[in-house]
């Protein structure tokens, strides 16, 4: 759409040469910021920007019922929407396919890294939890949206406060208590590829002439937590082993990067 | 490289062939040295060429086959026809056989609804198909009646060297007029006759011995009609 | 069943064997019948145990809505869909966001092998039903609408086949059941593979697992696929090969 043929030619055969467009290696991030707290009425929140890629996430908080299968757990609700100021090619209206797998592909990364500790959320079992929306925004789009949104996801999570709750269990909007419960630092990383090239961080530009992306989420300690193959891209094992310990390594580092204050305390306990 | 070499049936992805000596035809694809299947079918090696009759699908235009089409939209100097495939075709003014002169309303040739045998000339990428009523075989289909068969299985309702189609115009005195997109259009003689042996052979395509078959079963019902079992078969 | 505890020890040192008996590199009986939707251009019905499937295919027609047509190849359209009676709990009719990103995995895996710039302006539509849920509906679903896309004629460069495979009661496992899914180490991945170049094309896992167990799950996820291949082709064969036979092949 953004891009003629022969635009997409040029980015591909900079590829091929081991090069990109802004002049970054094929493996490497461009800037990534985080303000926190963009919104003081949500309980917790942050905008992350990776280049001109903007995205925010914002936590409230609210009691409800536990799903019946796990009574003593906290329940977490994650919504993405791509907003129709982002992209020209971005329509109002509900979430589409794309904005959906983005959010289940964030929740699934929050909720199995047991980045929540969704017991601890837990208020009268069976009866009474925590519920945590975890709602999410992207404002610009200029590529990468998965990993920008998982990042913000967790920020968001980092950045939030239990409120206040009364005896009947009323929540006291203004005022906030104990930050909520945070285990781990699940961070997404999407892969990109073309012809054998594999890239990070891909730009809006250069998704429009690749096809395809490979999500991997690791926790702190390495491991895998959710994974997500899709929009017509296929890999040999070999690429998609080599593809997840990309992922593994560039999450470290960002992690180290952005979350570092956070990361000591979690690797102590 | 006989045709008549055993059948063999391929699938997507099957290995046809590895080497460069033979070029990739009808239902395949080049992979490296390696000459694949992309559709199920019967692996036919002619003329250098490796290809897979298709079992199943729709009906792709190819042109020089002969369709019965449908018209289903006239414009200033072009009809639109439906040839049983995911797109029309366009029969244009000057591809009649008849001399049209400007400004002719041209519904006075082929209106709504008009069935056509007709040649396909041309068939370009983005699939825009051209029809021409000028070869010597396209005309006009006035009366009699049409039936559909699954368009792969045009080649058993011809039969080798046109053994079973003859068969059928043979006993049943009627004209038979086959599209290569699975209509069929038959007049005169027993027409219902007709039409039911044809059905049985695309509902019975994968028995052997059809061509006796549907001979044997013709002959009894004519024989009933004889008879007067049944009630003979008004002849147009 | 002391024979099948036998073969377990000799087939791999863990021992014991799984909730329902099976090798830890068995899959459930399969069931596949290609031909099952007389009015569809293709389709077919897959059992993987308990989960069963039914896929059929329409097209290539014209695309509509028409301003949605791509002119320079078909749109795929996939539909994965649950019946309320599948699964324990009644589910709600029509399309919910897990059906919609199942539906779209399906797409982008099945639009790697399927050679839609044959049919420019056209679509392809894939539907998919679940009868009934015993984990693995997705890849299930995916066998059978690889087995009804080639069943409808429609030009693919290779078949897929998919199985979902991961860890369950600290055992690497294909073809979990949805009592090995609910396991409390649980990891599940569902993936397809392509019969030919053994390309990945749907690859999505949740759980918690290390770099280690994932590429052994991906070698036993191999496996399992080039097997449930097999079938696939022994299903389509079954079908075809009686139609073939007697098919004559000079009008080439």
């Amino acid at each position: 759409m953004m891009s003629s043929k022969l635009t997409a030619e040029y980015v591909r055969s900079l590829i091929e040469r081991g090069k990109r467009l802004d002049g970054r290696k094929l493996d490497e991030f461009r800037e990534i910021k985080i303000n926190y707290g963009v919104s003081e009425k949500a309980e917790g929140s942050a905008e992350v920007m990776i280049g001109n890629t903007r995205v925010v996430a914002g936590v409230k908080m609210d009691i409800g019922e536990p799903y019946p299968d796990m009574p003593n757990k906290g329940v977490l609700v994650t919504s993405a929407e791509f907003l129709a100021m982002a992209a020209p090619e971005f329509e109002p209206g509900l979430p589409g396919e794309n904005a959906i797998e983005l959010a289940r592909v964030v929740d699934r990364g929050v909720r199995e890294s047991g980045a929540i500790d969704l017991e601890k959320l837990c208020l009268v079992e069976g009866e009474k939890v925590w519920v945590v929306f975890l709602d999410i925004f992207v404002l610009n789009h200029d590529g990468n949206l998965i990993d920008a949104a998982g990042i913000a996801a967790i920020a968001a999570l980092l950045n939030a406060k239990l409120p206040k709750i009364t005896e009947d269990y009323e929540i006291v909007r203004d005022e906030l208590t104990d930050p909520l419960p945070i285990k781990d630092i699940p961070i997404p990383i999407t892969i990109r590829k073309y012809g054998e090239h594999l890239l990070l961080d891909t730009t809006a530009l250069e998704e429009d002439v690749l096809t395809g992306k490979f999500t991997v989420t690791t926790k702190i300690n390495g491991n895998i937590c959710a994974m997500q193959l899709s929009d017509g891209m296929s890999m040999t094992k070999d690429e998609v082993l080599q593809a997840a310990r990309m992922a593994r390594d560039a999450a470290t580092k960002i992690r180290e990067k952005l979350f570092k204050d956070k990361l000591k305390e979690l690797k102590k306990a | 490289m006989s045709s008549d070499s055993k059948t063999e049936i391929v699938l997507p992805g099957d290995v046809l062939y590895k080497g460069k000596n033979m070029l990739p035809g009808r239902g395949t694809y080049r992979l490296g040295d390696e000459i694949i299947a992309k559709v199920v079918g019967l692996k036919a090696i002619k003329n250098r060429t490796v290809s897979v009759i298709p079992l199943a699908g729709t009906y792709i235009p190819k042109a020089g086959d002969y369709v019965i089409g449908e018209v289903v939209e006239i414009g200033l100097n072009y009809w639109l026809i439906d040839i049983n495939s995911p797109y029309q075709a366009a029969l244009l003014m000057f591809d009649l056989p008849e001399f049209v002169e400007k400004n002719t309303d041209i519904s006075r040739y082929y209106d709504f609804g008009d069935i056509v045998f007709a040649k396909i000339t041309n068939v370009t990428k983005t699939k825009y198909i051209n029809l021409t009523m000028k070869d010597p075989k396209c005309k006009k289909l006035i009366g009699g009646l049409i039936v559909h068969i699954t368009p792969s299985k045009v080649p058993r309702l011809i039969g080798k060297k046109g053994s079973m189609i003859n068969m059928i115009k043979n006993l049943t005195g009627s004209k038979i007029l086959v599209g290569q997109n699975g209509r069929v259009w038959i007049k005169g003689g027993k027409e219902t006759l007709a039409a039911e042996a044809i059905y049985m052979i695309d509902k019975y395509s994968h028995q052997s011995g059809l061509t006796e078959k549907i001979e044997e079963f013709l002959k009894k019902e004519l024989e009933k009609e004889a008879k007067g079992e049944i009630n003979a078969e008004k002849e147009e | 069943m002391p024979k099948k505890k036998s073969e377990e020890s000799k087939s791999n040192n863990k021992g014991a064997v799984r909730p329902d008996g099976r090798k830890v590199d068995e899959l459930r009986p399969v069931k596949m019948e290609v031909g099952v939707i007389e009015r569809a251009n293709g389709s077919a019905y897959v059992e993987f145990g308990k989960t069963k499937v039914v896929a059929a295919v329409y097209g290539p027609e014209p695309m509509h809505p028409r301003h949605l047509a791509d002119p320079e190849k078909a749109v795929l359209i996939c539909r994965y869909n649950m019946l309320p009676f599948s699964v324990e709990d009644r589910k709600k009719p029509g399309p919910d966001r897990r059906s919609i990103e199942i539906s779209k995995v399906i797409k982008d895996a099945l639009s790697t092998i399927v050679a839609l710039e044959e049919f420019p302006k056209c679509m392809i539509s894939v539907d998919m039903v679940v009868l009934q849920a015993d984990a693995g509906t997705r890849v299930a679903a995916l066998t059978a609408a690889s087995l009804a896309l080639a069943d409808a004629g429609i030009p693919m460069r290779e078949m897929m086949s998919a199985v979902a495979c991961g860890r369950a009661n600290g055992k690497i496992v294909v073809d979990l059941t949805k009592e090995e899914e609910d396991a409390e180490d649980a990891v599940d991945v569902p993936v397809a593979m392509s019969s030919l170049t053994k390309k990945i094309a749907l690859l999505q896992m949740d759980g918690d697992m290390t770099l280690e167990e994932f590429e052994e799950i991906l070698n036993k996820a191999e496996e399992a696929c080039s097997k449930i291949y097999d079938m696939q082709r022994e299903a389509l064969l079954n079908k075809y090969e009686k139609e073939g036979k007697e098919v004559n092949i000079n009008d080439e």
